[in-house]
């Protein structure tokens, strides 16, 4: 190619880009391998079927940046990737648009959307694409003839000798310490809203708060159970997964005890192009999409209709998906969903206690 | 080479060398004898080893070889602060975060003096310098003349019998310069310490020392009093570092005891004394002084050889006429002349004929 | 004298010096000298505004939040207007009820109740869901609305709820201080301690304080001989040098922090070393990491270069004779230490203590990463606040009381050492 023809085409290039600018659609995501799981199943099949760019952009966590720019009035992005009581908290303040479930496609067998989604995961503002888990896995080496099974195991030092890894957070950790503590699954919130339910997990984590490495950033626990510095650790299943199928760790799930959580696709109000936004978020919450993004990490798709066509982990291209996503069937045998209604409520409560607690040593 | 070693010295540096990289010596064996409150002054330019001896004898440098012996006793392993030496650096060094008193008052406290005893000494050091006034004063707030004064108190306030000084007048103006070289003069003479004082400043040394050591290439080229420096230089160097100078080469023609001739390089003959040149035939630079030089040829003794000189200059400066002169193919030729009544006033262009007696005259060695 | 005409004019002139052309001198001035003054204005202008919009703005955005929060008074308009027109002291009434329910219908409808649920939470934890749930059915409510409302959520009737809705009517609050000092507001107004189990703010202040205070030190006995060096070592060596203290600057936070975490851990390569020589058994490896000691080292390691580099400025500047000239006074090393070189110094300690300090109080990722349960700081509060409760209002007063100690901090510093004492470099 001479300058002549690169000149030419770079000039023309720029002038379809010119001629195009409203068709592209800015997405907020998480980075890392969450959203290269969007990019695949989302964002790359997308603009091969409408030809909209589509801008891909990360943060710590959306929610963050989402709420300034709304307040601001300077919204520069579309679509943002939001954790399901971030989405509930947003839309209530007013922060995200309400998304129209009729814009959403049936399934491929023609059943409507609304009924397709698990329970939960559609909300006013937000359509679920995938729900993740925080589990606790241990070192398989660690425990070669009597690994653990249940989360009770997990507070259970006697048996289970060793460190474990807990995040530095209310959230799901007094979960697990209640269900740990024998509390079913459908009694744990209940039970959280009562003075006695938050002793009784303090008095649970109490148990084993010598033993316990705490950790803040989803990279940690891996790292940690790699290191040798924890026998076992909570968790979030997909960084577990990567671990151990990506790279071949000796790790292992115990889904007993899991505390799913939907996150989703959400609109701020403002969104520059709205058109191409609600446009995307059809697109990625198709069934097929959704099962396409469970081949490239460990997170379950929120729609039943997707289920049967997640294939193998694309990365490798071997390993089957559906036995690790904790949507499926043997994993949610014990399982609780989040509550965002709890936590919208007590989220700042009880993070002073808990951080109370953390102090008094 | 001048050698000078008085075995009965206050201070003497005995075959002392100093390298700090173990290739070169910047002091290459050094003998010197100094006496008991004696101005001595060493002079020399940048690099020629001067503030390197000076700093051994302060005990910041170590020699590389020799003994420095103070009063008697080797000071090679003693640290400076216990060698009782006071010092005057060049930019003072006074302590910017304490008052006059308190700059005088440390050497004092350091040696645990009483309070009373301690502040007797301040004033009475602070009154020898005139700054009585200034005690609560800080260094910043002082101007430099005042500065240098309150530095010199405060290395005379322990009484030390071995005051040295490096270039202290260096940053001062001209004219506090000279006013501030006869008041550390008459210090000396007051107190009668002994006084090692270094300086790359001929005037300086000449006006305010006992004996001087001329530095050259880390070895003392002359060690003399300031007249017998000026006038009577043992070598090229001397000659050109000290004063003003004017060179002349040739070839000594002939040789007596106390004076010999020289043929210039033009074939003119000339007079001069005879200082280290060893026979006839020998290659030669005779120094003669600009104001010994004398123009009017009538005035020199009957026999004196004269040579053609033309006016190139003729430069008013006050108290002096300076003038130059082209003489046996030198453009630099200078003469100096008393501004006094009826002095002549050459004119460039002009010619006349230019003479010496012999013995300011010094034919020294070609170097 | 006599040539010098005295009359009007003259006096006037005197008064008025003029130019040649007959202008006032003065104006003469202003105008050559406004040129300049306006150029050099333009020059620092993109600088000023840069700082303006993204420093000055921001903060004062952030002070202004930290007492203002509107998310209730702008959303109910008249349960804040009943508020207004019936003081402290009346029960609720009918008319109370009717403004509530009118104000949460709207609220449904302008999706602007959870922001008010939101507030109120901050002073009654549990309540959001109470006012979400309730705007749900609020449309078909019934007069009297007493009684319908406490039919949907007995909690309507709560002395304490009712109490928080008539504090946050006023925009201007001074909650959140006192909740960032551990401190609320009791049903009679007054001033309380937090409950026991949730005082967590006072303490973490305290503990900031102290652990910046510790790596400060600790930074300061490392850093001197470090800048000592770097000031006094030939040119080619001290250059080897500085580019040695300021490799950590050229590598990511991030990356040094795990570094030490690969170093210090329990199955770390300090703990192996030590293991492997027998200093320790394998059972009594140290806890050098996931706790205080953890965000003591690696804060340490990232700060040093903060104190090393003012002490150094100020240290290139202290000529050798000084030392020289104590030394020729009699003063012993330690005495010329003490009493001449480490007082010269001081402008460069008080900067690098500062800069350390106040850097130390700000820092999260670090502890975030290092500090396990023990060597957290305020800064991972705010932080959570910031990310994860969206309680701002908070964030900004907890990050307000920190500004305020920075700037007590100056004060102090200005009392003790005087603030043009300090040199940065």
């Amino acid at each position: 190619m001479n300058i002549r023809t690169m000149l030419c085409s770079t000039a023309c290039l720029a002038l379809m880009a010119g001629a195009s600018t409203a068709q592209e659609v800015t997405v907020l995501g998480w980075g890392g391998d969450y959203a290269r799981s969007q990019i695949e199943a989302y964002h790359k099949p997308f603009t091969e079927e409408t030809g909209i760019r589509v801008i891909s952009v990360d943060a710590d966590n959306p929610a963050t940046p989402l709420k300034a720019m709304v307040e601001a009035g300077n919204v520069t992005v579309d679509v943002a990737v939001i954790e399901y009581a971030d989405a509930v908290r947003l839309c209530d303040e007013g922060l995200l648009e309400v998304i129209d479930t009729s814009i959403l496609e049936p399934a491929p067998d023609g059943t409507p959307a609304e009924d397709d989604f698990l329970p939960g995961t559609l909300t006013e503002c937000m359509v679920g694409t995938d729900v993740f888990s925080t589990i606790f896995a241990y070192d398989a080496t660690r425990f070669p003839d009597n690994p653990p099974t249940t989360i009770a195991d997990f507070f259970d030092t006697d048996n289970f000798p060793g460190k474990r890894g807990v995040r530095r957070n209310a959230k799901a950790t007094l979960e697990m310490a209640l269900m740990a503590d024998g509390v079913p699954a459908e009694e744990v919130y209940d039970l959280l809203e009562t003075q006695e339910g938050v002793e009784r997990a303090f008095a649970k984590l109490d148990t084993i708060k010598g033993d316990i490495v705490w950790w803040e950033a989803g990279a940690q626990p891996p790292q940690l159970l790699a290191d040798g510095e924890v026998a076992m650790t909570i968790a979030w299943n997909g960084r577990i997964f990567n671990a151990a199928v990506g790279e071949g760790k000796p790790f292992e799930i115990v889904w007993d005890g899991q505390v799913y959580e939907p996150e989703g696709l959400a609109i701020p109000v403002g969104a520059p192009n709205m058109e191409e936004a609600l446009q995307f978020v059809a697109f990625a919450t198709r069934a097929e999409s959704l099962a396409r993004a469970a081949e490239w990490i460990s997170y379950g798709p929120t729609r039943r209709s997707a289920a049967p066509l997640v294939g193998v982990f694309q990365v490798d291209g071997e390993t089957e998906m559906g036995p690790n996503l904790p949507t499926s069937e043997e994993n949610m045998t014990n399982a609780l969903a989040s509550s965002y209604e709890f936590w919208v409520d007590r989220d700042a409560e009880l993070n002073e206690r808990f951080n109370a607690w953390l102090l008094a040593n | 080479m001048v050698r000078a070693g008085h075995d009965d010295g206050f201070v003497v540096f005995d075959h002392v060398q100093k390298s700090y990289d173990g290739e070169t010596l910047v002091v290459k064996d050094l003998d010197l004898s100094i006496g008991k409150g004696e101005f001595l002054t060493m002079l020399g330019p940048s690099g020629s080893g001067k503030t390197t001896c000076l700093m051994m004898l302060a005990g910041f440098e170590t020699a590389t070889h020799g003994d420095i012996r103070l009063a008697g006793r080797p000071i090679n392993h003693i640290p400076p602060h216990r060698r009782g030496i006071g010092m005057v650096f060049q930019n003072y060094a006074l302590f910017p975060h304490m008052t006059v008193g308190e700059n005088l008052s440390f050497p004092l406290e350091v040696r645990r003096m009483s309070r009373s005893d301690r502040e007797a000494k301040v004033m009475r050091a602070l009154d020898m310098v005139q700054m009585g006034q200034f005690v609560n004063r800080r260094p910043a707030q002082l101007s430099g003349g005042q500065q240098q004064r309150i530095a010199l108190a405060r290395a005379l306030v322990f009484e030390p019998e071995l005051v040295l000084m490096d270039e202290p007048l260096g940053a001062l103006d001209k004219q506090l310069r000279e006013h501030m070289q006869f008041e550390i003069k008459h210090l000396h003479d007051r107190l009668g310490v002994t006084v090692v004082y270094v300086t790359h400043d001929q005037g300086e040394a000449l006006t305010m020392s006992d004996r001087i050591a001329v530095f050259n290439d880390g070895r003392i080229q002359q060690l003399a009093p300031p007249q017998v420096l000026y006038e009577r230089p043992d070598n090229s160097f001397v000659a050109q570092f000290i004063g003003e100078n004017n060179r002349l080469e040739g070839v000594v023609e002939q040789l007596g005891p106390d004076r010999c001739t020289v043929r210039l390089t033009n074939g003119e003959i000339i007079d001069a004394a005879p200082v280290n040149v060893r026979g006839a035939g020998e290659r030669t630079v005779i120094s003669i002084r600009p104001e010994r030089v004398e123009f009017m040829p009538e005035r020199l003794p009957p026999g004196a050889h004269t040579l053609e000189a033309e006016v190139l200059e003729f430069i008013y400066m006050g108290d002096m006429f300076r003038t130059r002169l082209r003489v046996a193919g030198s453009d630099n030729f200078v003469i100096k002349s008393r501004n006094s009544a009826g002095q002549a006033r050459l004119r460039p262009g002009e010619t006349l004929r230019i003479g010496w007696l012999a013995e300011d005259c010094r034919a020294l060695d070609a170097a | 004298m006599s040539d010098i005409p005295i009359g009007p004019t003259a006096t006037a002139r005197q008064q008025r010096l003029e130019t040649a052309d007959g202008t006032p001198l003065k104006s003469a001035l202003a105008r050559a000298s406004r040129r300049q003054k306006l150029r050099a204005l333009a020059l620092v202008a993109p600088l000023a505004l840069f700082i303006i919009v993204t420093f000055v703005l921001p903060i004062g955005q952030m002070l202004l939040r930290s007492v203002n929060n509107t998310q209730f008074s702008d959303n109910m308009p008249a349960l804040v207007q009943w508020f207004a027109e019936n003081p402290p002291g009346i029960d609720p009434d009918e008319a109370a009820f009717a403004a509530l329910v009118s104000d949460l219908r709207n609220g449904a409808a302008q999706r602007t109740v959870g922001s008010v649920g939101t507030r109120i939470n901050y002073e009654v934890p549990g309540t959001r869901s109470l006012f979400t749930a309730t705007a749900r059915r609020a449309a078909d409510l019934e007069p009297p609305y007493r009684e319908a409302l406490l039919e949907v959520n007995s909690d309507w009737a709560r002395e304490d709820i009712w109490a928080a809705m008539r504090g946050a009517s006023q925009a201007y609050t001074a909650n959140f201080y006192l909740a960032a000092v551990d401190r609320k507001r009791d049903l009679d107004g007054n001033i309380v301690q937090s409950d026991p189990q949730n005082r967590v703010y006072v303490q973490l202040f305290l503990r900031t304080f102290m652990l910046s205070g510790v790596i400060t030190l600790i930074c300061l006995l490392l850093g001197f001989p470090v800048a000592h060096l770097l000031a006094t070592l030939p040119l080619r060596k001290s250059n080897l040098l500085m580019i040695l203290v300021l490799l950590p600057f050229w590598t990511s936070l991030l990356v040094r922090t795990t570094s030490w975490i690969v170093l210090l851990q329990g199955q770390g390569v300090v703990n192996n070393v030590l293991v492997a020589l027998g200093v320790i058994g394998d059972d009594g490896r140290l806890a050098l990491m996931y706790n205080q000691a953890g965000t003591i080292i690696a804060m340490t390691h990232v700060l040093l270069p903060f104190m090393i580099l003012p002490l150094y400025s100020v240290m290139k500047t202290i000529p050798p004779s000084y030392a020289r000239a104590a030394r020729s006074l009699g003063a012993t090393s330690w005495t010329t230490f003490r009493r001449i070189y480490l007082p010269q110094t001081i402008p460069g300690i008080g900067a690098g203590s500062i800069l350390v300090f106040i850097l130390a109080m700000g820092y999260y990722i670090t502890p975030a990463l290092v500090g396990g349960a023990t060597g957290q700081l305020i800064s991972n509060q705010i932080a959570f606040h910031m990310q994860n409760s969206l309680n701002w209002s908070l964030a900004a007063a907890l990050a307000a009381l920190l500004l305020g100690a920075v700037l007590l901090l100056y004060w102090v510093y200005d009392r003790l050492v005087g603030i043009d004492n300090m040199k940065l470099g």
